[in-house]
Formats: C-alpha cells, sequence, structure tokens
C-alpha cells in the first residue's frame, strides 16, 4: 500500500542553507538594537569560598557603566533542574563558574574594565572534587540549598535513581562467566562554533521582555525565566535567531540569562552577553563525568544474564537536566540486547566542580562504553566470538524488555549484521598483529529513544498551517531549528502531501509569541515529533482544500491528488491556489489554515521507571578499524562502519549529514578531548590545549541505514540524531585492546594512555617470564 | 585606552574605503563592528578555529590574528564580497549546498573563503589538489556539526571540477 513518494526519501538542500553559506544568517551575535548596553560578568576567583564582601564603587564611578548587578537586594527565585542554583552568589561560591557580578555598559571594552574593579574579599574554603570524598558522612555540605539528607540520605546527593528487573541472585547463579570493571568518563564539552550569546530587550514601557536566546526549548525557557525573575511567562518572548550549535549545551537556563535580562530590566535598555570562547570553555555545560562499575554475567551458551551496575556522576556544584540522564542510562543497562535481571544505581553527587549538563547522546556514550567493553571480556573468556555473542543476545522485534519497553520495530539484528559483514569483522578481528603499526577492530552497538521520550507533562509539538491564495504554504512549528535540518524535512513532507514546491513554502519556527507550544529540541525527536504534528495539520487543512476543489471541479468522494501546485481528481484538476482563492473570497469566506497537536502515544514510566517511554526506539552497530603506532600511542582511525535503524531515510544527505558530525564527536570523545581540571580550575579552556578532531583525522565513513518502517513515525522513521555517537568510543577501544591486546578502562585514548598500557603488558609479560 | 586613531586607505569588497581606525583595533571587530559586516564569525579570537577567516590580498588569514590598520594598501575580501545582485551564490557556496556542507553554518563562511585562496592558489600553479591536500587545506577549521566529511566533499568538487 506504500505510495509512490516524490520528496521524501531524496536528498534535499538544507532549507535556509543559503543564507548560513553566504553570511546573511543573524546569530546572536550578530543582533545590534538601538541603544544597546554590553554585559560582562564577575566570576569567582575561588572554586570554594565564603564572600566577605564586594565592592562596586570603583567600577561604578566608571564613565560608561550603566548597572552592575549583585545578589545584594535581588528578588529573584532559584534556577536549575532542581533550583537549587542562585543566579548571583552572594555568600559562598561554589565553583569556578559562579556569577558574582554583572556590568552593564556602553561599550564591551568599558564593561571589560569595570569588570576588574569590582574588589571581592573571600574567605577560602578547602573545596570538594572527588564525588566519593563528597560521599563520606565527614564532608561538608556543597550546595547549601540540595536536599540530598532529606531525600536520598546523604547531604551531598543531588539526585538518585534506582532501577532493576528480573531475578538478580539466580541469574548471577546461572552465569558461566562474570566480568566487573570499573570506568571513568571525564568532562567533555560541546564546542558550539557560535559561543553562548543573548540580548534582553526590556520595555520599562509595558513590562515585557524579549529575549534573543539561542535556547533548545524556547517555551521550557520561558517558563523557567519567569519564574526566576517573577514575571508572568506569557510578558516574556523568546526570539531564537540563528543558532551556532546546540548539542544539548542549550536544554538548561544557565545564570547569564537571567542576569542579562536583568540587566535589561534595571537599566530598561537592551542589553547583549556573549561569551569569548574562554568562557565558554569554563562556564558553558559539560558531558557528565562519572564512575561506572559494572558486573555483567553470560551463562555457559552465551546468552547475557544479568547486569549490575552503580554509577557516580560527578554533578558539580548545582543541578542541571544533566543529573536526570540515569533515565537515558538505564535504558541501555536494562534493555540493550537481551537481559533477564538487571540492578542499576546511580547518583548525581555535588562536589565544587563546574555544574555538568546535557550532551547529545544524554550518558548513553559513557553506558554504552562499559556495556560494549564488558561484552568483548566476557567473549574472550568464554571463548565465543564477539560479533557471535552480540549477535545471539540482539535485540528483535516485538521484545518487550524488561523495563516495558516495547520494540515495535527492530533494527538492532540487520545493523549488527550489516557491520560485520561490511568492515569483514570475523576476518579481522583473528588477525595476528605485530610490528611497530598495528590493526584492529572493534565492535559495539547501540538503544536510544527514537520516537521522543515521555519525561515532562507533555512529549508533544503544535503546528499550525497557512496556505495563502498565491499557493504560498507557511508551516509555524513548535518546534525548533539549531543546525540539524528539521525545517527542511518539514518542507519536505508539506511537499510530498500538498504537491507544493519547497520554494513556495515557509517555515516560522523561532518566536514564542507566534508558534504554538514543543517541548524543545532533545531526544532525537523533531523530525519524529514535529513530522507527525505537521501530518496532523496538513490533514486537517486537505479536508477543507478537498471539500472546496470538489465543489469547483463538481464531483464528490473521489480520491484527491496533490500534485506541481494542482489538486486532481475525476479526471479534472484545479490549482490550489485558486481553491483558496475561492475560499477566502467565496461565500461563506474562509480561511484556509488548520492546526494540529502531536502526542506520541508513549506512556510515562512508572515509579520503578517502568513503562513504553518513546514512540519508536533506535538501534545502531558500528564497527572501528584502528591502526595504532605502538612507537607514539597515537591511535588512528581509519574506517567507521556504521549501520543504524533509523526507520525510513526521509532526507539521505541531511541523515548522512547527522551520521558523519555524530561519528565525529564521538571519535573526539573517545580519542582526544577531556577537560583538564586541577582543584576545580580547569586548565585547558582554549582549543590549543582542548583538542577538537579537524578534517584531516576523519576516517572514512561507511554506512548503511536499516529501514524498518515503523508505523510510529512520520513515513516509518525514528529519531537518528544522537545514535552516532553513541556506540562510537566504545567501538574504538575495543579496537584499540582488539590490535594491542590490551584493556581500556576510560576514555579519551590518548597517546600517553595508550603507551602506558602497552609498557604495563610489556612489563607483566617481562614479570611472569622470570616467575618461569 | 585612547589610542590615536591612523588613517588607512583600502579596498573593500572592491570597493576603496579610508577609515580612521585605533592601532590597536583587531581586522575581525574593525570588520563586525565598524564595516557592519556580519557574515565573518567570531569562533574563538585566539586564532584556532578559522570562524573569522578573510582573504587579505587573496590570501585567507584569521581576522582575530590580524590588525585592521595592516590593511592599508590592501584589498581585504569578505564573505559579503563573493555575493553579487546578478551571482548571489559563488560556485563554492553551491556546491557546499549541494554536497550537505552546512549545518549551524557558523563556521562556513570561513570555509568558503579558505577554498577561495586555496583554488587561487592550485590555479596559479596549475594544479589539480588531491583529496589529502583538499583536507590539509581545511586543517585550520574547526566544524562541530559536520565531521568535515562533507565539507571536504564539496571543497574537492569544486577544487577539481570548477574550470581551468
Amino acid at each position: 500500500m506504500d505510495k509512490k513518494l516524490k520528496i521524501i526519501g531524496k536528498s534535499t538542500s538544507k532549507l535556509d542553507g543559503n543564507d548560513r553559506v553566504s553570511g546573511r544568517s543573524v546569530y546572536g551575535h550578530d543582533i545590534e538594537l538601538p541603544n544597546m548596553l554590553y554585559a560582562k560578568i564577575l566570576r569567582s576567583k575561588y572554586t570554594c569560598a565564603k564572600i566577605k564582601y564586594i565592592d562596586c564603587s570603583k567600577a561604578l564611578a566608571l564613565e560608561g557603566v550603566e548597572y552592575i548587578l549583585t545578589a545584594k537586594n535581588l528578588d529573584v527565585n532559584m534556577i536549575g533542574y532542581k533550583r537549587d542554583h542562585p543566579i548571583l552568589k552572594g555568600e559562598t561560591v561554589n565553583c569556578q563558574r559562579d556569577e558574582i557580578a554583572a556590568v552593564a555598559a556602553t561599550s564591551r571594552e568599558i564593561a571589560a574594565k569595570a569588570v576588574s574593579l569590582i574588589k571581592v574579599e573571600y574567605e577560602e574554603i578547602k573545596g570538594i572534587y572527588d564525588p566519593f570524598e563528597a560521599l563520606k558522612t565527614e564532608a561538608r555540605k556543597i550546595n547549601l540549598n540540595g536536599q540530598g539528607e532529606e531525600k536520598f540520605g546523604n547531604k551531598n546527593i543531588a539526585e538518585s535513581f534506582e532501577y532493576s528487573h528480573g531475578e538478580l541472585k539466580s541469574m548471577k547463579k546461572l552465569s558461566k562467566v562474570i566480568v566487573s570493571r570499573r570506568y571513568q568518563f571525564p568532562r567533555v564539552t560541546h564546542c558550539c562554533m557560535g559561543t553562548s550569546n543573548i540580548t534582553a530587550d526590556y520595555s520599562i514601557i509595558d513590562g515585557k521582555l524579549t529575549l534573543y536566546s539561542s535556547t533548545q526549548v524556547p517555551f521550557l525557557y520561558q517558563r523557567d525565566m519567569a519564574h526566576a525573575l517573577k514575571m508572568e511567562p506569557s510578558k516574556i518572548r523568546i526570539i531564537q535567531p540563528i543558532i551556532g550549535g546546540g548539542f544539548g549545551s542549550k536544554l538548561d537556563m544557565l545564570p547569564f540569562e537571567p542576569i542579562c535580562a536583568l540587566l535589561s530590566i534595571k537599566t530598561g535598555k537592551p542589553v547583549q552577553l556573549l561569551y569569548s570562547r574562554e568562557e565558554e570553555f569554563i562556564a558553558s555545560p559539560t558531558r557528565q563525568a562519572m564512575v561506572i562499575d559494572l558486573t555483567s554475567g553470560v551463562d555457559e551458551k552465551g546468552k547475557f544474564t544479568f547486569r549490575e551496575v552503580q554509577i557516580t556522576m560527578d554533578n558539580g556544584a548545582y543541578t542541571s537536566w544533566g543529573a536526570t540522564t540515569p533515565f537515558v542510562m538505564m535504558q541501555a543497562y536494562s534493555s540493550l540486547y537481551q537481559i533477564a535481571a538487571c540492578k542499576f544505581q546511580a547518583d548525581a553527587v555535588y562536589t565544587n566542580n563546574p555544574n555538568a549538563g546535557s550532551f547529545r547522546g544524554y550518558g548513553n556514550p559513557q553506558a554504552t562504553f562499559s556495556i560494549e567493553r564488558n561484552i568483548d571480556l566476557m567473549a574472550e573468556e568464554l571463548g565465543l566470538g564477539k560479533d557471535e555473542i552480540r549477535l545471539l543476545n540482539a535485540n528483535f522485534p516485538g521484545e518487550i524488555t524488561g523495563q516495558g519497553l516495547l520494540f515495535k520495530t527492530c533494527g538492532a539484528k540487520p545493523a549488527l549484521l550489516k557491520v560485520i559483514e561490511e568492515s569483514n569483522y570475523k576476518m579481522k578481528n583473528r588477525e595476528k598483529q605485530s610490528g611497530r603499526y598495528r590493526r584492529g577492530v572493534g565492535l559495539a552497538s547501540m538503544l536510544h529513544v527514537g520516537g521522543g521520550a515521555k519525561i515532562y507533562r507533555s512529549d508533544g509539538c503544535g503546528t499550525r498551517l497557512k496556505l495563502d491564495h498565491y499557493g504560498f504554504l507557511t508551516i509555524i512549528t513548535g518546534s525548533s531549528e539549531i543546525g540539524q535540518g528539521s525545517e527542511t524535512v518539514l518542507a519536505m513532507i508539506a511537499c510530498e502531501e500538498l504537491g507544493i514546491p519547497l520554494t513556495h513554502i515557509k517555515v516560522i519556527n523561532s518566536d514564542t509569541d507566534v508558534k504554538p507550544w514543543d517541548v524543545g529540541v532533545h531526544a532525537s525527536r523533531t523530525s519524529f515529533v514535529a513530522g507527525n504534528s505537521l501530518l496532523g495539520a496538513i490533514s486537517i487543512i486537505k479536508q477543507k482544500l478537498n471539500s472546496k476543489a470538489a465543489q469547483l471541479m463538481g464531483c464528490k468522494n473521489s480520491d484527491f491528488v496533490y500534485e506541481n501546485g494542482f489538486i486532481k481528481a475525476c479526471e479534472k484538476e484545479v490549482k490550489i491556489d485558486k481553491v483558496v482563492r475561492e475560499m477566502h473570497f467565496g461565500n461563506p469566506n474562509k480561511l484556509c489554515v488548520a492546526e494540529y497537536f502531536f502526542e506520541p502515544t508513549s506512556s510515562f514510566q512508572d515509579k520503578d521507571f517502568k513503562g513504553d517511554v518513546s514512540g519508536n526506539y533506535a538501534f545502531a552497530s558500528q564497527v572501528a578499524e584502528v591502526e595504532v603506532d605502538t612507537y607514539t600511542g597515537k591511535v588512528n582511525v581509519i574506517n567507521m562502519y556504521v549501520s543504524q535503524d533509523v526507520g525510513r531515510v526521509l532526507n539521505p544527505m541531511g541523515l548522512q549529514g547527522q551520521i558523519e558530525g555524530g561519528l565525529a564527536t564521538g571519535l573526539g570523545y573517545a580519542l582526544t578531548e577531556e577537560m583538564i581540571y586541577e582543584d576545580g580550575y580547569l586548565t585547558n579552556p582554549s582549543f590549543h590545549e582542548y583538542k577538537l578532531l579537524t578534517a584531516m583525522d576523519m576516517p572514512e565513513v561507511h554506512f548503511y541505514p536499516i529501514e524498518t518502517m515503523d508505523e510510529a513515525g512520520p513515513y516509518g522513521s525514528k529519531g537518528a540524531g544522537e545514535a552516532p555517537l553513541i556506540p562510537t568510543a566504545a567501538a574504538i577501544a575495543n579496537a584499540v585492546s582488539n590490535a594491542l591486546g590490551v584493556e581500556f578502562l576510560s576514555v579519551p585514548l590518548t597517546p600517553e594512555k595508550v603507551l602506558k598500557a602497552l609498557s604495563e603488558k610489556n612489563n607483566h609479560k617481562t614479570a611472569n617470564s622470570q616467575i618461569l | 585606552m585612547d589610542d590615536k586613531l591612523i588613517k588607512i586607505s583600502f579596498s573593500l569588497n572592491g570597493k576603496s574605503l579610508t577609515k580612521n581606525v585605533s592601532p590597536s583595533l583587531f581586522l575581525i571587530d574593525f570588520i563586525r563592528d565598524e564595516l557592519k559586516l556580519k557574515g565573518t564569525k567570531p569562533g574563538c579570537r585566539e586564532g584556532e578555529c578559522g570562524a573569522c577567516t578573510v582573504l587579505v590580498n587573496g590570501v585567507a588569514i584569521n581576522s582575530c590574528l590580524f590588525l585592521a590598520i595592516n590593511i592599508h594598501g590592501k584589498e581585504l575580501i569578505t564573505i559579503e564580497g563573493l555575493s553579487s545582485i546578478e551571482k548571489p551564490l559563488h560556485p563554492i557556496q553551491e556546491k557546499m549546498l549541494e554536497h550537505g556542507a552546512v549545518q549551524c553554518g557558523f563556521c562556513s563562511t570561513g570555509i568558503v573563503l579558505t577554498t577561495k585562496a586555496f583554488d587561487d592558489e592550485c590555479r596559479s600553479d596549475g594544479k589539480i589538489p588531491s583529496r589529502q591536500e583538499v583536507k590539509k587545506s581545511l586543517e585550520g577549521h574547526l566544524c562541530r556539526c559536520t565531521g568535515y566529511t562533507k565539507i571536504v566533499d564539496a571543497a574537492e568538487d569544486y577544487l577539481t571540477h570548477s574550470s581551468f
């Protein structure tokens, strides 16, 4: 019954790509408003201290300084997922990032000068930077607004998750091989090419606040901002300029945003705040640093028996959405491959490090790394092929996992088979390696939500359509574009369904005063949720068009075909713009508009975190082929074989871009990226010292989409944006282990770490031979 | 603070211009704040990311590491200079769109200009670059969205297929 599609499935260039490539796009950095002031934040000198006093008198005396904001006399609420984060710190500071004062001045230079003139006297306190130290009973309470003692029995626990299914004891007994390992993951950061920015414009006339903000979640942001500032949410209008990268970093509202809004409220003038790159490293979110203790078992036939995992996350000084990454991680532990029993416990622990946030993949890269490393170790000990053990335990269509996830469609096994075959995994995995350069292959899979994730009260998205009497369609969608290409996919869907060319379609998605509600860009959800919402609206507008077209053509109850700007039925045709004109100007006069709100059929999880939380699920496997230089320790990734269940390919070029871009971030996580802290101070806040990969470092990417045609998604599609980076570090670590015969328990696999592992292996060998 | 302003004359996107600038002003700030050309992007201001690339006498430079006074007597081309009423997009830009090399776009304009400079260099040397050479030419640009493959594809397509 699959009708032939005209544009869906064909590579389509980015809708507004020409503006972006020609410099016409207006990013937050490019906004200039009349009478605009420039803001700069004074951050803490210490990572843990009491503030004795703040003296702004010299700074205030500087010509061009219009306002200095401190915690004093500030009537605001705390922010953050746990509302444990003061916008400005007046009594204590808890991390390097902490905001003490903010200046608004007539130029960036004056604002910077003024910040340097603010005098703060501190009384330094010994900080706690290791979550395990923070958990000790004698440890000081780090975040005074934390509720760990009452809720979780430890004052320094910010958030905690427990989950289990199956009979753990008996499954342990059934196990032939049990592997326990501790894995450690550092902080890494998003490195959006456009740094954090906001321009706030408050009107003292009507009390309305307009924020030009690069948030990924405009409606949650509006609510959070209103709560922070004690304002009516609808008096706050969020306009999203073009966003220079998101990747999860813009899920939380951070202090700089209400600070900038307050400076505008206090001065009655527009105020702009831009981060420098150094500030971006120091004060924008990071991926969770964590320690994962994973024990997993397998029976003599190679069937996985259980997973038992304890996760200790470094929450930093305040709590962000990132503390909820265990929601996603527990899905990986409970349901990636068939797992009879699972016990999961995760604590987010306050420290005097900067607060972590959310990052593309949302905990899943860390979880997947531990799972897939343990699988390789179990397979080796059991003497089973690393590919065979994965195929034997692969998820399957119709499976309801221990956690209650329902895999109506499932491309896990096809994806595994595809990368195993294409990479020639079997043969390459067996090759014995010697000499300076050694090659290896590594395999890893992943499971992620593909149809949104019902965590907030609604996981929905609204759409409004306006078809004008010249035949141009305006799609007003709640969803946001952060470069990923969702508005292109929406335009393609409208083109497919209504036969209107892409050049006649406009997507409006950047203004909360105009667009209907949506929960935001995250969880790989936008094409799925906004696409379904659009299809709902199209179906309504088609009913209106059909009825008018039928009247005009004098035929009833026919199949109406929308093609090349025409509506065709009963061997007649009428131009779509003519139909709209007849609606607008005929009798009775009617607008050609429609609106629809789509809410996925997914369910909330119960208090035990059981339930089918997503509209569908994405599966992927990757094989990394590496060559390691045993003299220098450098890992060169030669090939990445990627197969992913995307449901259906909507825009092949856009999808490939998501795959390659995700992989690049995964490769950086595996090999080079690490934020290095000393007592809570970031020691490498620049691209000099925090090594992003370049064009020279990219391997050949071989991508094989798996189309499972999941009926929940638009045209059968599933979310795809996060999956490509999730198994990458695991696949690379497995490949390097395969090449060298050594183990890795952390990322990144820097040359130093590789050489150290090699030298330990050699020492071990020498020691053994001496014993012999 | 109060630098004595210095008069500079230069060509901006093909048109002669004279301005008074502070000797400590960086070219990126001159372009963005005084000339109001916002297509030159501030990615790091430390010469690492390449987003602020412009052409000075045909050479691609990081405008964040270059003093504005040093364009005196020279020819400055910014991304806006590649568009004309007759031809709004340069063929390099068309290739980038065709290959899907643009996502958030913050790094894109700098990449276009580097590719143009590299193309001019290859033409004057009369050579067609290898894929490895194309990659090498783009090494100074950071991109977090695309994974570079499509950027290299677009540049290679242009550099090896444009008419000599």
